[in-house]
């Protein structure tokens, strides 16, 4: 009931600010340091060493530019919607699925890359990517990505699936029992997405270019794959640490996840290993973005240029199992990751990661597709077996 | 007479000549709080419902229109509708078959210290957060949990596997069927029912027991015609709890069951997820209007005597 008052009072608040004009300016000089900074973040994604000592990248910080930094965490890509359309924040860490809503809602302003000195050291491949640059704008600083894996038991599988088949599909898995019940899907309609993608390479007919802009006969096709996953899933997952215990009590033996998982449950002995199969895979890239009205925006500047520069890139792709934005962070040594570290959480696959992003109607790939909240009420009926 | 009397007191003189000018004051803050904040968002939700979401762009229109109540009877959403409500009622049913003994025992026989240990006991759970409750509860159902283990060591497997099979209330283990959700739901909202079942059974003289033993009725008749039309209002009390509160959770539904939606992670996904906010308002006008006729029905069974 909490979370349903506050966004009321987001979605109040966006309506009302939707109304006003607001300008977008661009920082052109960085001043002194406001003293302190608001970020809007991932959980995980901003350490102190309050954790576990050996990942902090904010204590630095902090002492080499005098702005303290106040971290608020969401869990879900609306909750930072929500709260960047309260205000009263400089930063968030935006996924691709929230990143656009955001310009589009102008509650983020352009960046001036020529004020982050570390912004020639960026993923050539992330600079320009379609998530953070619109109109030939930039609303965003690449921080992290990695992609959506496949976690199987290896009790049951000695050797890693090649295919999202085993999720998909009704079939005997290699110890000779059914995988009916024995495998999980994401909860979130962004799911259909996976299966779309799927559908990408298996049935090439449909004429699939992005899982995120589908046609009514490619969505049509991509639910009716996912109606038939219904009849194989017990339950689908939605915090991940309901999936690490399911994975530990429940007997699962394949689902789709977060490396994140796959590294607890390994820290914790469990018999887990994951794979990119064939068909490729969907993947999160998030930015840092900064709100049209931010109070601090020389320390949100120092920010950037820190995220980049620092040991932020290396320890934070190692705890959370994900991918640099800086490639030289895994082999520089200004942290604990390793080029081996980057590979294992698939640093190499990004031309088969699909990142998350909103499907809108009005997409690029085809006139018209199905937008994203008849995704979600489809994905409900899905769930409920219909 | 003439006692000189600052302002204060001239305040306390109009106050007692005008007692009308008191109740009014008195009442104000608590009507304000009723009537803006809490009617107020309440309407403001049920205008939302009023309005319809644009197929194509996913634009709300402020225009009114019943199109969004249209949408709840697709099948898709009909469907959460109806198990919320089986759901609810069916908690509402274990609650009350459960609770009854348990109250009895402590209104009747419960002495003394039995009697906090009682009171205790009901409470207890109360006290722990919801979360961990159900969250204990999902390691009790696991397959690799304590009831599975239980059944196993009882070489009983080949029953629970017999009874997992049935379509809808089983599934591949007791924590992800609906049987699991309803025995949570149960558990969770157990207390609410006892306590005012109990509060009614207190209420029952028992000299009407004896009179009716002593007018020759045998124990089931006395329950039947003396002791549970007394109690009802107890019992209809307790339910309004037990069904409310199993009609709008959206929590234990999402960590035991089946991922099957019940309406309030509806309105959660609708509203949160998918900016549909019309339909979000519609899914939370049905428990309204559900309640609403419940409460009117429980009103005609004298059930707020016994609150």
């Amino acid at each position: 009931m909490t979370h349903y008052l506050k966004s009321s009072t987001a979605l109040l608040m966006a309506l009302t600010i939707a109304g006003q004009a607001t300008a977008q300016t661009m920082v052109t000089e960085i001043g002194d340091g406001e003293g302190q900074l608001n970020i809007v973040a991932w959980p995980g994604y901003l350490e102190r060493g309050e954790t576990s000592p050996d990942f902090d990248w904010i204590t630095g910080f902090e002492e080499a530019t005098g702005c303290m930094v106040n971290v608020k965490t969401a869990n879900t890509s609306d909750e930072m919607v929500a709260l960047m359309n309260e205000g009263g924040f400089d930063l968030v860490t935006a996924s691709g699925d929230a990143s656009l809503r955001m310009v589009a809602g102008k509650r983020v302003q352009p960046i001036n890359i020529d004020l982050i000195p570390s912004w020639s050291t960026v993923d050539d491949r992330l600079k320009q990517a379609p998530w953070h640059y619109v109109d030939g704008i930039h609303y965003g600083v690449p921080y992290m990505w990695g992609p959506n894996v496949l976690m199987y038991s290896t009790e049951v599988f000695p050797e890693a699936p090649t295919s999202w088949d085993v999720v998909f599909k009704p079939m005997d898995l290699p110890d000779g029992q059914p995988n009916e019940g024995r495998v999980q899907a994401y909860d979130g309609p962004i799911h259909i997405a996976d299966a779309a993608n799927y559908l990408m390479f298996h049935q090439p007919e449909l004429g699939i270019v992005s899982p995120y802009e589908l046609n009514q006969e490619q969505y049509d096709a991509a639910l009716d794959l996912l109606r038939g996953q219904r009849t194989i899933v017990s339950r689908y997952w939605h915090d991940a640490f309901i999936q690490i215990d399911d994975f530990k009590n429940e007997g699962m033996a394949a689902s789709g996840t977060w490396p994140f998982q796959v590294n607890l449950l390994q820290g914790d002995n469990t018999p887990v290993a994951s794979t990119i199969p064939q068909e490729g895979a969907t993947g999160w890239a998030d930015s840092t973005m900064m709100h049209a009205e931010a109070d601090n925006p020389n320390c949100s500047y120092m920010w950037m240029e820190h995220s980049l520069a620092s040991n932020l890139q290396a320890d934070l792709s190692v705890w959370f199992g994900a991918n640099p934005a800086v490639p030289a962070a895994c082999t520089d040594g200004r942290g604990m990751q390793t080029a081996e570290g980057c590979t294992k959480n698939g640093l190499d696959d990004f031309e088969r990661i699909k990142f998350w992003t909103t499907p809108v109607s009005a997409c690029e790939s085809q006139g018209e597709c199905v937008p994203y909240y008849r995704w979600v009420s489809d994905y409900i009926g899905v769930i409920g077996g219909r | 007479m003439n006692r000189n009397s600052g302002p204060l007191g001239r305040i306390s003189d109009a106050l007692w000549r005008k007692p009308s000018l008191l109740i009014f004051l008195l009442i104000l803050p608590p009507a304000l709080w009723l009537g803006i904040i809490y009617l107020g968002s309440l309407f403001a939700l049920l205008a939302q419902s009023f309005f319809s979401i644009d197929e194509f762009t996913g634009q709300i229109q402020y225009e009114w229109t019943l199109k969004t109540y249209g949408e709840l009877f697709r099948p898709s959403n009909f469907d959460i509708i109806i198990r919320t409500v089986v759901m609810a009622t069916a908690v509402t049913i274990g609650a009350a078959i459960i609770g009854f003994p348990v109250a009895y025992y402590a209104a009747r026989y419960a002495r003394g210290k039995w009697k906090a240990v009682f009171y205790l006991g009901i409470m207890m759970p109360l006290w722990s957060s919801y979360l961990v409750k159900v969250y204990a509860w999902k390691l009790i159902l696991a397959k690799e949990g304590i009831l599975n283990w239980l059944f196993e060591t009882l070489h009983l497997s080949w029953l629970l596997e017999a009874y997992l099979s049935i379509p809808i209330i089983g599934g591949n283990s007791l924590s992800v069927s609906a049987t699991g959700t309803f025995l949570v739901f149960l558990y969770v909202w157990l207390p609410f029912m006892i306590l005012p079942i109990q509060a009614s059974l207190e209420r029952v003289p028992v000299s009407m027991l004896e009179a009716s033993g002593d007018l020759g009725a045998r124990p089931s008749q006395t329950f039947r015609h003396v002791l549970l039309p007394l109690a009802l209002p107890g019992v209809i009390a307790g339910s309004i709890f037990t069904f409310s509160l199993t009609l709008g959770d959206y929590i234990i539904p999402q960590i035991v069951g089946s991922s099957r939606r019940f309406i309030g992670q509806a309105v959660y996904a609708f509203q949160g997820t998918a900016g549909n906010i019309p339909l979000a308002a519609a899914f939370a006008v049905v428990p309204i209007l559900l309640m609403a006729v419940y409460l009117w029905i429980a009103k005609r069974k004298g059930a707020f005597d016994a609150l």
